[in-house]
């Protein structure tokens, strides 16, 4: 186990030097001047070239390759073209309110789509499972921006009993250290924060679960039928065992290894942070911040955040597939 | 021998499909006394499990469902009994072993956890105890290494092991009746033989009543006091063992002993019979091996043979003219 995680790890190495590589062609193959973004279009030709002179953007490519490298490798993520601030410092509270309100969703995705999809796959073909189908149905299809467009009009315009843009209110923010506004709360004692931000939280959670809930669900009825349907379920059954234990002890585990394999793409997905719910919503994330970083052409942006995103979604599928031999114990790693 | 601890009346069991009511096991009646072992014998399709899931309580529902007949359990009858009901007796009063070893063992959790929580459900037991009654079970079905093997998966044991512990399993809480449904039909003839001896050990040990399900006559032969011949759902013949081998009173019965093959005989075709079962629900009026048999009558094909006789049954009108 030990050695097969330091070897999956450095198998690791390659994939992202080939992301870093395919970021940096896609970046410089798009049309457009990061200087003249800057300066505007009224920027003499003498300044454009100062400005890219001192931004290395006259070099060519392989040496601007090669410099953004070495400096990722120390830990340098470059600077920000738009604020001229470094990105390493300004990248974690826009990951941290991704990471935050990733995680509320898919524990909201997780519980919802798991049970949906067991009580579908338990009583097949009832009124509940067909019900549970079409709703996974629905949540797949549904647009995003449009649920959440609803949700806002529903909640927080109608009912006004949901905060409907942010993360906190302007009024009483949150005074960060970890940038986990559920953490920092409780660490400063503020239990009404705490309150007030898990208010923030459920109306984009919702919205950014609904897909992962879906599929999740899908994905559980498929695996806990056929699982279901085994003689060992069978034999449970005849030593006398509750039908509910079986299902949830029994089944469950045997059905797991897939259901980890979606929900460990689905948290890789939300983690990559979701554009759309986040501009609906106003949410500082990572998505938000890479959208701007293109409008702005604000390269050293746009390559670190993709290359961020690309390196989280490795290291989550890495955890899932450590995770396989705790479900399944016929899983050997060598 | 003793009293009924088991009796079947009139059992039917169908599946309800697309196509309509199809009978997989239509009137059959036999019992199990304490401490008897009772074969149950005929080819595949005949309805010899889905009467073993019937007296379990196991169908899979929908589609399958008791239409009629009883099932007693020490006098009571326990055909429609509820679920909470069934599940005290599962496991406790009437034990099933199943015939894929390899498949009827939960892939990922340890031996320990299946065979322990078997005890654990119809017995209040410390830890402790759990786990010396496990070890002692295992040591019954004559597994080596007891203490160890609580720990392993199903996976790092081999076929007869496997059925070794699901055979501890089924003993786990003394049940008075144990089913076995082809217990031996994946092991191979070695282990099949040591796993047949163990039964029989169990059965005087412990005097547990087996039903053994099999398609072997030569299984019957060795195991058992009684047997019961299906044929699409019915019961065909009914007997002791030596009866039913050395004066078979059914052609089915005659062409199941006569395609036995010979160890020491010579080399010839196995004997057939001709055709297979019918489909359930296609023969409506005769005997329903009518289109099979070697000494077919004319009134085989329109009138319906009773299970007739005393200790000895048939369901052949030329055995029950000769008689």
């Amino acid at each position: 186990m030990f050695y097969y995680s330091i070897k999956r790890l450095l198998m690791l190495i390659p994939v992202l030097l080939g992301m870093t590589l395919i970021v940096f062609a896609i970046i410089h193959a798009i049309p457009g001047n990061p200087a003249l973004t800057i300066l505007g279009t009224k920027a003499t030709p003498e300044a454009i070239h100062s400005l890219n002179r001192s931004l290395g953007l006259d070099n060519p490519w392989y040496v601007q390759y090669f410099s953004y490298l070495k400096d990722i490798l120390s830990g340098n993520l470059g600077t920000s073209i738009q604020t001229n601030s470094p990105i390493s410092s300004e990248i974690w509270p826009h990951l941290a309110a991704t990471i935050e309100l990733s995680f509320v969703a898919m524990i909201i995705a997780v519980f919802v789509g798991i049970n949906a999809g067991i009580i579908s796959a338990w009583k097949q073909n009832s009124f509940l499972d067909y019900t549970a189908m079409i709703l996974a149905l629905i949540g797949v299809s549904m647009p995003v921006f449009w649920l959440g467009l609803l949700e806002q009009w529903g909640f927080s315009i109608k009912l006004q009993w949901l905060p409907s843009i942010g993360r906190d209110d302007i009024r009483n923010s949150v005074d960060p250290i970890t940038n986990l506004y559920l953490i920092d709360t409780l660490l400063r004692g503020r239990l009404d924060q705490f309150w007030m931000v898990i208010r923030h939280l459920i109306l984009p959670a919702i919205a950014l679960a609904t897909i992962p809930t879906a599929i999740i669900a899908r994905m559980t009825r498929s695996s806990m039928l056929e699982v279901l349907k085994s003689d060992y379920i069978r034999t449970a059954k005849a030593k006398g065992q509750r039908m509910i234990w079986i299902v949830y002890k029994y089944a469950l585990k045997n059905a797991f290894i897939p259901i980890l394999t979606v929900i460990g793409l689905q948290t890789g997905l939300l983690l990559g942070g979701a554009i759309l719910t986040e501009t609906i919503f106003g949410w500082p994330g990572v998505g938000l911040y890479i959208y701007n970083a293109i409008q702005y052409r604000d390269y050293p942006v746009i390559q670190s955040g993709i290359l961020v995103i690309a390196f989280i979604f490795v290291m989550v599928n890495f955890i899932v597939d450590l995770l396989y031999g705790l479900f399944d114990p016929r899983i050997k790693y060598r | 021998m003793s009293e009924a601890i088991l009796k079947v009346e009139g059992l039917k069991t169908s599946f309800f499909t697309d196509d309509g009511e199809i009978p997989a096991v239509d009137g059959i009646d036999f019992s199990v006394n304490e401490g008897e072992i009772l074969g149950i014998v005929g080819e595949s399709g005949c309805g010899k499990s889905v009467t073993s899931l019937s007296i379990m309580g196991l169908l899979p529902s929908p589609p399958g469902k008791i239409v009629g007949g009883h099932i007693f359990y020490k006098g009571e009858d326990i055909s429609h009994a509820k679920e909470s009901k069934m599940r005290k007796l599962r496991g406790n009063d009437i034990a099933m072993i199943f015939q894929e070893p390899m498949t009827s063992l939960n892939p990922v959790f340890t031996i320990g956890e299946q065979l322990m929580e078997a005890i654990r459900l119809h017995n209040h037991l410390s830890k402790k105890a759990l786990t010396e009654r496990a070890v002692e079970l295992l040591k019954l079905v004559g597994l080596p290494r007891a203490k160890e093997l609580l720990k392993e998966y199903p996976h790092e044991l081999s076929g007869g092991m496997r059925q070794r512990v699901m055979i501890a399993m089924a003993m786990s809480c003394n049940p008075k009746v144990l089913i076995a449904d082809e217990p031996t039909t994946a092991l191979d003839v070695t282990i099949q033989a040591q796993i047949l001896d163990l039964m029989i050990k169990l059965n005087r040990e412990t005097h547990t009543a087996i039903i053994m399900i099999t398609h072997d006559l030569g299984v019957v032969a060795q195991m058992c006091n009684r047997v019961v011949v299906m044929y699409a759902g019915k019961v065909v013949e009914e007997g002791l063992v030596k009866d039913i081998f050395n004066h078979p009173k059914h052609p089915y019965t005659e062409g199941l002993i006569q395609s036995i093959p010979d160890l020491y005989g010579k080399k010839d075709y196995l004997h057939t019979i001709k055709g297979s079962v019918p489909k359930p629900g296609s023969i409506h009026k005769g005997c329903l091996f009518a289109p099979r048999c070697e000494f077919v009558m004319d009134k085989c094909r329109v009138n319906t043979p009773e299970l007739l006789g005393d200790s000895h049954k048939s369901r052949c009108f030329l055995h029950q003219e000769k008689a």
